[in-house]
């Protein structure tokens, strides 16, 4: 288990004052002026050797996504731009949330500490609609920062002028995209661009811009404050540090917790979860990353490495370590078909595939349910999948892909069951799941 | 994709209260000029914060005020799901189906809803409840929840649901946040992490941060310290200037480019004066931008007034920049138009809070 020592996230579950008075008890702005003297090519540099892979879901490298930012943005007139992604909206996430509740200041001086890295003076940060009092925790956050002369002009004292603003979206999934929510930011629907040009070149008003996550950007102080060598030194190669997961679903007690990278899936229900509900045992598959990633059965979930690498070995990803835990009296395709659901309901509709395939596959997927469907429609239904993936602008059409390709993958005998229970007695209701 | 329309029947008309547009007013000061429509997702909000459900009228007030076209209003109104376009009930309850819920009980608060408040997206009799599906809120640990009003409500079961709805019908508070105990995301049972109070008080300080040895040694500590002088710290509502301005120390951000060559066109040379008209200038530190190290240079240049700034053209202002330290300042942030504002006798966000004192490099002399 993580030792508290080595916890970035100190006021996780809101115990403590997350206002300033007590983000400076807990070494949040701590001299954050002796870190804005550094070189900003060297803060740079010092988070690529952290090793710190994006916390959204992606997982690139944060480092070398602030080194494409131009360094001389007075050159062409062209602001640069940091944006802070608070638009967690995939299911089974609740990290963001805890960050921005309970320790606000983390995050703005991590933003301010970004932004002085990539020569962005301004930042802005998307937070989703339904966020309300997180909203006006951070909104709280900021003006407290900007009395104390934290954040505004001449920031700490350093002479870099930085302005910090909170925008709000209004429920759309998609604008977690980094170019949807730049368009949303804009004032438009979001609607993913089309890439390249990257943000980092064309971002928000035309202008270059980073989008990162909310956690990305929290740990950046600290990550500065101990040395990239502290959190390169927890996990392992290319999976370095700690991360925050949610681990939902039937375990006996659900919790967000900061943990190392790379943690045995086990141990981590086990040391902070309770164990499954029913016991281990009684673990009929987890959906570690968030709902766009595969499912995995529990014949591979142990021992199983809770990273990026570790994941991808079982065929599935670390996406935003949103743990969705399933016990034996789970009926999968009803969850993944309610899956279905939302990602036609999220779809943008500017791709074809992706706006006709995912009400196309969610309608199949709810005969699947009752086992109205023939057989051969379960290829017919991966062969859909595989027509979409790949084949739209943004990553929502893999995402309404993969969780289908994972249950047909592990769980396809279960979906012929329902298929023969229901051609042998068409009148019979189906047994409804918790 | 959620095919959303707007509602048959429409008031006949929509004006933000003042308060409200002010507040919208304010809002458009976050983002850069010209990107004003950036605005349009929280004034939209606003709108239906104010009205209770979001009205044609309020979309066309809206694309007013933004100097937008109607339709790229209507466009953001019906894309965005948190808009509601028909009449919501007063109390509007909105249950997460998505999968973390659905897996412990979701299923059974919506069949509460559909009992104690009827069909789903139908505002009741009374007009005082209504309920819908939303995707997830985003609170999976503490799953099931449901979001009324501004709060979620979490760790619910359909009997503790129906015992909230009764609340809320006799005007009931409730208390937003977990339903079993739990403060907010922990374990239930207690936290498993974050016990030991010397990692999260104490451990920080071995590692604090020094500044670089090639930091001017000469430069005074600005920023109070916050391990020797907590107490300043402590009252940092009552003393908003912990770190002074350092606004008129150029050097620390001073354009390290080569010395710019300075306009010497006689037609970019604005007009200018030898000294204020009638003795006694205009408080050019009003204008965001200018502190009393550029109000000086401005002054020695000949600029005492805020009508004078008002008619610079682009040469003009070319030729002002070239004898600045601050290459592109005036532009970026728009004297022009803060001096015309200020001239006909206005005021801006920033000159407000100047004469409020809230600008400590902006108070009369000088920080």
């Amino acid at each position: 288990m993580l030792a508290d020592q080595d916890r970035i996230f100190t006021n996780l579950y809101g115990f403590h004052d997350w206002g300033l008075k007590g983000a400076l008890k807990r070494g949040v702005w701590d001299n954050t002026k002796a870190l804005l003297s550094r070189d900003p090519d060297g803060i740079i540099d010092e988070m690529k050797a952290s090793g710190l892979r994006g916390r959204g879901g992606a997982g690139f490298p944060t480092g070398l996504k602030w080194s494409f930012m131009p360094k001389d943005p007075d050159a062409d007139g062209r602001p640069n731009y940091l944006i802070v992604n608070a638009d967690e909206g995939e299911p089974g996430t609740c990290k963001d949330r805890e960050i921005i509740r309970h320790d606000p200041h983390r995050l703005i001086e991590g933003s301010l500490l970004a932004a002085y890295a990539m020569h962005a003076r301004t930042a802005y940060i998307y937070i989703r609609g339904e966020f309300i009092q997180e909203r006006l925790h951070l909104e709280a956050a900021i003006e407290e920062a900007y009395e104390a002369g934290l954040i505004g002009r001449n920031a700490c004292g350093s002479g870099w002028d930085f302005d910090c603003y909170v925008h709000h979206g209004a429920g759309a999934y998609i604008c977690g995209e980094e170019t949807a929510l730049i368009e949303s930011l804009e004032g438009k629907k979001g609607m993913p661009r089309l890439k390249p040009p990257f943000p980092a070149n064309c971002g928000l008003y035309g202008c270059p811009s980073t989008v990162n996550n909310v956690e990305s950007i929290a740990v950046t102080g600290e990550i500065l404050r101990r040395g990239a060598g502290w959190f390169a030194g927890l996990g392992r190669s290319n999976n370095t540090g700690t991360k925050i997961f949610a681990i939902s679903g039937h375990v006996n007690a659900p919790c967000v917790v900061e943990e190392e990278m790379g943690i045995d899936l086990r141990e981590l229900i086990e040391t902070h979860c309770g164990g499954v509900r029913g016991g281990w045992d009684n673990l009929l598959a987890v959906i570690p990353g968030g709902s766009s990633v595969p499912c995995v059965p529990a014949d591979q979930c142990s021992p199983l490495k809770m990273d990026f690498d570790g994941l991808l070995e079982v065929k599935s990803g670390l996406g935003t370590a949103a743990v969705i835990v399933m016990d034996k009296s789970t009926d999968i395709v009803r969850v993944i078909a309610r899956l279905s659901a939302f990602y036609e309901h999220e779809s943008c509709g500017q791709c074809t595939p992706c706006r006709e395939g995912t009400g196309w596959m969610n309608r199949v997927m709810q005969r699947m349910v009752t086992g109205q469907a023939h057989k051969s429609e379960i290829d017919m239904l991966l062969d859909v999948t595989k027509h979409v993936e790949g084949h739209t602008i943004c990553a929502l059409g893999d995402a309404a892909a993969w969780p289908i390709q994972g249950l047909v993958r592990h769980f396809r005998h279960v979906i012929e069951e329902r298929i023969d229970e229901y051609t042998s007695n068409p009148a019979s209701k189906p047994v409804a799941a918790e | 994709m959620s095919v959303r329309r707007l509602h048959n029947e429409q008031p006949a008309s929509f004006a933000f209260t003042p308060e409200n547009r002010e507040w919208a007013m304010g809002q458009l000061e976050k983002y850069p000029r010209g990107h004003q429509a950036s605005a349009v997702i929280p004034l939209l909000w606003r709108a239906q914060e104010q009205h209770g459900w979001l009205p044609e009228p309020a979309i066309r007030h809206v694309a007013e005020m933004l100097d937008m076209k109607p339709i790229r209003v209507l466009e953001v109104a019906t894309f965005y799901t948190m808009y509601n376009l028909k009449p919501v009930g007063k109390h509007f309850v909105q249950v997460c189906g998505n999968i973390s819920c659905l897996l412990r009980g979701a299923d059974a608060l919506m069949k509460t809803c559909e009992d104690k408040i009827g069909p789903r997206d139908t505002v009741n009799d009374d007009l005082d409840m209504s309920w819908t599906e939303v995707e997830c809120a985003g609170a999976c640990t503490n799953a099931p929840v449901v979001a009324i009003g501004d709060d979620y409500i979490e760790d619910l079961t359909g009997e503790k649901l129906a015992e909230i709805i009764a609340r809320l019908r006799n005007g009931e508070a409730v208390k937003p946040g977990p339903q079993n105990g739990r403060f907010s995301s922990e374990p239930e049972g207690g936290a498993t992490s974050l016990l030991d109070r010397q990692a999260i008080f104490e451990a920080w300080k071995t590692y604090s941060p020094k500044a670089e040895a090639d930091e001017k040694a000469a430069e005074p500590a600005l920023l109070a310290d916050a391990h020797e002088e907590p107490e300043l710290v402590e009252d940092s509502h009552d003393e908003p200037e912990l770190i002074e301005d350092t606004r008129d120390e150029p050097e620390l951000i001073e354009d390290t480019r080569d010395e710019p060559e300075l306009i010497e066109d006689d037609h970019a040379e604005p007009e200018l004066l030898t000294a204020p008209r009638g003795g006694k200038g205009d408080d050019l530190k009003r204008i965001k931008g200018v502190g009393p190290k550029l109000e000086g240079v401005l002054h020695e240049l000949g600029f005492y007034h805020f009508d004078q700034i008002a008619d610079w053209n682009r040469e003009n202002i070319a030729w002002v920049d070239s004898r600045l330290k601050f290459k592109g300042r005036i532009e970026r942030d728009d004297w022009v138009s803060q001096a015309r504002l200020l001239a006909s006798g206005e005021e801006t966000a920033f000159s407000k809070r100047v004469d409020k004192g809230d600008v400590p490099s902006s108070k009369k002399g000088g920080a």
